[in-house]
């Protein structure tokens, strides 16, 4: 039982130093997203990105996504797909919205 | 759990319909434990996918300004207004709690009891740190700046209201980990998961996977931090 838990689990230390490293480095890019003032879609696009890859390599290495087998990797990963038809519905209704509202305040009722 | 040789099964694609076509178990060599805390931090991934996304359509859909958070959560540092300050620090040390959980892990599988346990008192103590700036935070911008859940002066009524849920709720989440994580480093350090001595709540026998699964949710409560940084915080 121990010997398997070794095999499996346990990786060098450098690479949690690496990964470690690289979350402190891409917070602080996406700190100065703000702090340079950006705005529009290029500083849409790089909080996003900035995001996505901190999540990537906290859910790969850090929670072991990585080296876990792929049945629960695909079975925590494709919900999320859900997630993100759930935004595309809630951005067409919170559209509608604001379009009602703003002719609510432009024509009275 | 762990008499299966994982080395002996299909991976990747093919693994994953040999496993999804066993028997009796899906997930292979996951002890239950941890295949549970997935499983529950999926389901916490979606509430607080709800929260995030009802933010969002209430930051889309209302007319008035919506408070530019780089100010609102500016910090005045020898009288100059830094914007996000007490933010960066709060995602600098979550970011540090979780490799010092990641590392300790990392020593719970190597059966080194001291270091492990040492790193997750360091973890607790990063996250205690966490919940006190929050607090911080919370207090200031309650008793100084008047931001409500119904009303403040910045803007948008409903700011307040989505600024409370959401950093409340993710506080919550760090401070039922800190209480975890003392615990844990108690148990550690007295060598619960060398002995296998049962557990108080569960009265089971444990040992370092158990560390692991513990990680996972700290983990989590950081991942969901980068979400709420970038789209509380920055966006």
């Amino acid at each position: 039982m121990e010997q398997s838990n070794k095999k499996a689990t346990t990786h060098n230390i450098g690479i949690y130093l690496w990964i470690w490293g690289l979350l402190f480095v891409f917070s602080t890019f996406s700190y100065l997203v703000d702090w340079f003032d950006f705005q529009g879609l290029l500083r849409w696009s790089l909080i996003i990105f900035f995001m996505l890859i901190k999540a990537g390599l906290i859910m790969a290495i850090f929670m072991h996504l990585y080296w876990e087998r792929w049945a629960i990797v695909n079975v925590l990963l494709w919900p999320m797909t859900a997630i993100i038809v759930f935004v595309g519905i809630m951005t067409a209704e919170s559209q509608y919205t604001f379009f009602t509202r703003a002719l609510f305040f432009v024509m009275g009722s | 759990m762990s008499e299966i040789d994982l080395s002996k099964l299909p991976k990747g694609g093919k693994g994953f319909a040999h496993d999804f076509a066993a028997d009796q178990t899906i997930f292979k060599g996951v002890p239950w434990g941890k295949s549970m805390m997935w499983i529950f931090l999926l389901s916490d991934t979606f509430i607080f996918s709800c929260f995030l996304i009802s933010l969002m359509t209430a930051r889309a859909s209302t007319t008035a300004e919506w408070p530019y958070a780089s100010e609102v959560f500016g910090l005045e540092v020898f009288g100059t207004n830094v914007p996000l300050l007490l933010i960066a620090i709060m995602t600098f040390v979550l970011i540090t709690s979780s490799g010092t959980m990641a590392l300790a892990v990392k020593y719970g599988y190597e059966r080194n009891r001291k270091m492990c346990a040492w790193l997750i008192l360091a973890t607790a103590v990063g996250g205690l740190t966490f919940v006190g700036m929050q607090a911080f935070e919370w207090t200031k911008l309650i008793f100084h700046e008047g931001i409500r859940p119904w009303s403040n002066p910045f803007g948008a009524a409903q700011f307040g209201s989505f600024f409370f849920m959401i950093t409340g709720f993710h506080g919550t989440h760090v401070s039922i980990g800190v209480i975890f994580l003392f615990i844990f480093a108690r148990k550690t350090f007295r060598g619960d998961f060398d002995t296998g001595r049962r557990g108080y709540f569960t009265s089971m026998k444990s040992d370092y996977r158990a560390i692991e699964i513990l990680g996972l949710y700290w983990h989590f409560v950081d991942l969901v931090w980068v979400f709420i940084f970038a789209f509380f915080y920055l966006w």
